[in-house]
């Protein structure tokens, strides 16, 4: 795998909505890099007909009925928002201005 | 709900290490501690009094706890008392004082998972294993410190405090449920919860001289544990002893509705799992579990202890995980990747703090860059990075295929051994600061952990003596659902010897 | 040089369970903003999801009639990106394995049939709404609708033509709502469309740069802005410029396309497999059991209506196409009404008032046994199709029983023999000229005089006894 280039940790931050100073992204591609390194020892093993887990048990079908239970008061929906308005969670607008 | 006051570093103590003198109520074990609650020779205050005076005795130079429960503990402990001596006086936990690390829900109790970004953030809703404590009418004593969303192997990574080692506070407690193992270790309550993705309940456990287990993923619910790494994460037990911890697992474990992944198997009495007979049982040990990555000392205990259980009737063979090298770099692109998603929803909208800017997209990137910790802005780099377009397969996926042969060197050891034993760590407890600027260093730390994990097998840390007077961790990872097994060895390893009498002088 | 029009569409439909797909609030629309919220679908720190039965029973049920293949083994995965309305920043949805594929509808444009290929249909979770107040720097969310049950339909690029789309729409409509598995109210949400336009020379293979459109809120408005599109697009192409792959957003008031967003590749969702949600396997029992509890699909019931009730073609694809409609003829047939008249009744009267009031059939008082009770009235003479036409106002409008409005307007049709020759004679003693226009061979003149009794008798006189006894009354003079 190549290196990891600065625009690649840029990319990356901005998926993850993260940003980051020059500095912190000097520091984080080198270490990101040498994680990768590091990471790339997998390709030693021939995982051709190896199925990938992602759960590490088969367990199967779990599912509720389809019943209402009861909801939180819209008090306490948003007790712990940083801002609201009218009942709803205020935040900055979608738009771009 | 108190802030835990700074603490004075002119008032660090040298540590020594004694052998069961000054002995506090707290020293003592459930049993004893539960007789003496029913025959009135002792109340719940008088816990919880011993637990908050000890607190505020030492935990200003260990940092074990983010906030107190006071308020809540003391009216809980004075309701308790009014039972004593009643028949409603039950609950297999009655009246011990616990510490609960702070990614788990605690309704009305504030929950940062050590993190400045859930700075404020009282939860609406406790876990499961929250409400199953509260019906064996537990106290809780407070919320304890970790490393910031449970990655960390050295409890360095706390959006507040570092929790320094009751054995030497030069010394990290280990990771992430450092906070966790400290407070046991400590004396401060009785037992804790803490939480294991790679290691975080056993690393800490065996660092601090006390006994923690991973439960098999599935056997404890998940649901109000603010996740790491979903397919990884089990919260589980710290105590002091063995059977203690048997006791608590009791009490968490079983099927639970809100957590899918949820194992619908029936949980055996553990306690009667403790009988202290290990004849012919066949223990593994792994080749990779030794090698030269391992201190010398640390490798010595491990031989040491293998001998008190040969001594007893089991036997030891010496076996093979041939994929046990690539557990870290497997683990460490699957927790990272699940945490990149997990971690998404800490955005500054609904809940938690907010850098509030002009444009939408300046808010999110301004709180989240302020509020994380770097070693989680690492992890979600790394994860989403692992994720995308153009690395899925080759980072992901690849890690995913990894971890199915990893699984399947457990399933095939287990097919002929009844537990696999080896170290808990390659060393001791390191110094603060040693490993913070090499995140690939403090990783390989977790070596003898993450497996376990990967394969989704209980395992336990309990401890097995010294090495240049630290705590060094017998690990004993058993197969899927049998905590039972890995309980009895356990126990009948720390009846045979007095490795579990130490404690640090503080 | 003539271009040809490619179409592909995204349509979202959310299923009416009573509780949300993962935790057990309440669906129901209307309810006052985050009344219908809990911890799970807000996304608190350490939630989990549960998954409801009822949600997979009927996706299950839509990719049936959607001709899919059902997935043996399906699974959730993680679509990841920040966005106010979705709370965990990823939605829970359907990546590789989805529960349905393989599928088609057969549609009808000005005659010709033509079977349009359905890709997939998966399963996930809806997000919150969000509303922005004009001139203002902030905007506002309600989280009610985060975890409505939803399915993704998506169609292969067959689709040809704004006509062809919008057939495609009212069918996939049709056969939500016979299944039962969505009531489909664009108005309400609860179906979207988004629709994927792109045009190529004709008799080219190779698809052109395509430009997905949104903001489509109802089918006449996706016709529109489709039809609006290519003729952007040909226009563009012409002129020797180029399509860019970017999201329009049709504007309704101004009919036109806006640019919303140029896509710079493709986005990055970055999917992996949900390790909170454990794997489906479908097994064959359960399949059959869904299969079997589909009630009869429109195609199903057009057939029927053909072969049972002799219907023309027409009628039948006509009654069939909404559900409501269709649900309204049959009962209007369990209260006797003969399946012709009733059905002439439902796309003449009917579907004209409702069609100039903007309503549905549910929306009007009428009841089903009202209008055959009607239907009765002037099959046994009762009323007379004119008087009929006034009876139907008065139903339509204000619902009740047909005899009932008969009576107390005085409309039952006047059949007294003597009273009807009266009226004839009335008409003909002021009407001399006509009567030498008919004995002069002029047969409308009778038309003429038919009109006037019916006038005199403020029309319930029975025309056929007027027009017997205008006959005989003229042959007398």
């Amino acid at each position: 795998m190549e290196r990891i280039t600065k625009a690649q940790i840029k990319h990356v931050a901005h998926l993850a909505r993260l940003e980051f100073s020059d500095d912190e992204v000097e520091r984080f591609s080198e270490q990101l890099d040498s994680i990768i390194n590091y990471a790339e020892q997998l390709n030693e093993l021939d995982t051709t007909n190896v199925a990938p887990t992602s759960h590490v048990f088969d367990v199967r079908n779990v599912l509720r009925e389809d019943e209402v239970k009861p909801s939180l008061s819209q008090e306490e929906a948003l007790k712990n928002a940083p801002d609201q308005k009218d009942g709803q969670v205020k935040i900055p607008s979608v738009f771009e201005k | 709900m108190h802030p835990i006051k700074k603490m004075d570093k002119s008032k660090y103590l040298p540590c020594s290490r004694s052998r069961g003198e000054n002995m506090s109520i707290l020293d003592q074990r459930f049993a004893q501690i539960q007789e003496q609650l029913h025959k009135k020779e002792l109340t719940v205050t008088d816990l919880v009094d011993a637990s908050y005076n000890r607190i505020s005795e030492v935990d200003g130079n260990i940092g074990s706890f983010l906030h107190l429960n006071e308020e809540g503990a003391r009216k809980r402990a004075g309701e308790l008392d009014e039972l004593l001596g009643t028949d409603k006086a039950t609950g297999s936990l009655f009246g011990l004082p616990a510490g609960i690390k702070d990614n788990i829900s605690t309704k009305g109790i504030r929950t940062t998972c050590a993190s400045k970004i859930l700075d404020n953030f009282k939860p609406l809703y406790n876990a499961t294993v929250m409400d199953k404590l509260e019906q064996t009418n537990i106290i809780n004593i407070g919320k304890l410190n970790m490393d910031e969303f449970a990655m960390g192997s050295s409890n360095e990574n706390s959006g507040y405090k570092p929790v320094r080692n009751p054995w030497d506070i030069e010394r990290v407690p280990g990771g992430s449920s450092g906070g966790s193992a400290a407070t046991v270790a400590a004396g401060e309550v009785l037992f804790s919860l803490g939480s294991d993705t790679g290691g975080s309940i056993r690393e800490p456990a065996a660092f601090c001289g006390i006994v923690g287990l991973k439960p098999t993923y599935g056997r404890v619910s998940r649901f109000g544990l603010v996740a790491f790494a979903s397919s990884l994460d089990q919260i589980g037990p710290l105590t002091r002893s063995v059977e203690d911890n048997a006791h608590v697992l009791q009490a968490i474990a079983g099927h639970d509705r809100m957590d899918s992944t949820s194992a619908g198997v029936d949980v055996p009495n553990y306690s009667e799992a403790l009988t202290g007979d290990v004849k012919g049982l066949k223990i593994a040990v792994p080749k990779e579990y030794i090698t030269e990555g391992v201190e010398p000392e640390v490798r010595n205990r491990i031989r040491e202890a293998l001998n008190v259980l040969e001594k007893q009737g089991a036997t030891v063979e010496e076996v093979s995980l041939p994929h046990t090298k690539y557990a870290v770099a497997t683990y460490y692109l699957l927790a990272s990747s699940e945490a990149s998603a997990n971690l998404s929803r800490f955005d500054g909208i609904r809940y938690g703090e907010r850098i509030e800017d002009d444009s939408l997209i300046e808010t999110y990137m301004k709180t989240r860059s302020h509020y994380f910790g770097d070693e989680v802005k690492r992890r979600i780099m790394l994860g989403t990075f692992a994720l995308s377009s153009g690395y899925y397969d080759a980072l992901y996926k690849k890690a995913q295929k990894v971890r199915t042969l990893i699984k399947q060197d457990f399933d095939e050891v287990f097919l002929k051994y009844d537990v696999v034993i080896g170290p808990t760590t390659p060393t001791p407890a390191f110094k603060i600061g040693d490993k913070i600027e090499d995140p690939l260093t403090m990783y390989m730390n977790d070596i003898l952990t993450i497996p376990v994990n990967l394969a989704g097998v209980p395992a336990i840390s309990v401890p097995c003596g010294l090495a240049d007077g630290l705590p060094v961790g017998l690990q004993i990872i058993g197969n899927h659902f049998d905590e039972a097994m890995v309980y009895k060895v356990a126990h009948a390893f720390e009846q045979s010897t007095d490795h579990h009498k130490l404690k640090p002088e503080l | 040089m003539s271009f040809e029009t490619v179409i592909g569409l995204e349509v979202h439909v959310e299923l009416k369970t009573k509780s949300k797909i993962f935790c057990g609030c309440s669906t129901e629309f209307g309810a006052p903003p985050n009344t219908h919220t809990c911890p799970i679908c807000l996304g608190h720190p350490g939630v989990l999801p549960v998954l409801n039965k009822q949600a997979v029973d009927y996706a299950m049920r839509a990719a049936i009639a959607l001709n899919c293949d059902v997935a043996k083994e399906t699974k959730f995965d993680r679509k990841n990106y920040f966005y106010p309305d979705s709370p965990k920043a990823y939605q829970i949805s359907q990546f590789d394995q989805p529960i349905g594929e393989n599928g088609y509808i057969d549609i009808e444009v000005n005659g010709e049939k033509k079977r349009i290929g359905i890709t997939r249909i998966h399963m996930e979770e809806d997000a919150g709404k969000l509303t922005h107040a004009d001139g203002e720097h902030h905007s506002l969310v309600d989280f009610n609708r985060v975890g409505t049950p939803l399915v993704e339909i998506v169609s292969e690029p067959d689709l040809r033509s704004p006509e062809e789309a919008y057939a495609y729409l009212e069918k996939l409509k049709a056969i939500m709502q016979y299944t039962e598995v969505s009531d489909c109210k664009m108005e309400e949400g609860s179906l979207r469309c988004d629709a994927n336009i792109s045009i190529r020379p004709a008799g080219q293979e190779a698809f052109g740069t395509k430009t997905e459109l949104k903001n489509l809120n109802s089918f006449m408005n996706v016709q529109k802005g489709i039809a609006f599109e290519e003729v952007r697009q040909e226009k563009e192409l012409l002129s020797g410029g180029k399509i860019l792959q970017e999201t329009r957003r049709w504007d309704a008031d101004n009919k036109k396309t806006i640019l919303m967003r140029i896509k710079e590749g493709s986005d990055d969702y970055r999917y992996f497999p949900e390790p909170d949600l454990v794997n489906l396997y479908i097994e064959d029992e359960w399949k059959e059991r869904v299969r079997s509890e589909i009630p009869e699909l429109p195609d199903e019931r057009q057939k029927r209506y053909v072969k049972e009730l002799e219907l023309p073609e027409y009628d039948a694809q006509v009654l069939t196409q909404q559900k409501a409609m269709s649900d309204f003829f049959e009962e209007g047939l369990t209260h006797g009404a003969p399946a012709k008249l009733l059905s002439n009744w439902m796309m003449g009267e009917v579907s004209a008032y409702l069609n100039a009031n903007g309503k549905e059939i549910g929306d009007v008082p009428m009841t089903a046994e009202g209008l055959a009770k009607m239907i009765a009235l002037i099959e046994d003479g009762t009323i007379s199709s004119k008087i009929a036409k006034k009876v139907f106002k008065e139903l339509i409008e204000k619902g009740g029983d047909p005899q009932t409005i008969v009576k107390e307007k005085g409309l039952v049709q006047i059949t007294d023999e003597g009273a009807i020759r009266d009226m004839v004679n009335d008409v003909l003693d002021n009407n001399d000229q006509s009567i030498a226009d008919y004995k002069d061979g002029k047969e409308k003149a009778i038309g003429f005089l038919v009109g006037q009794v019916m006038k005199a008798s403020r029309g319930k006189a029975n025309p056929q006894m007027v027009n017997t006894l205008l006959v005989d009354e003229i042959k007398k003079r």
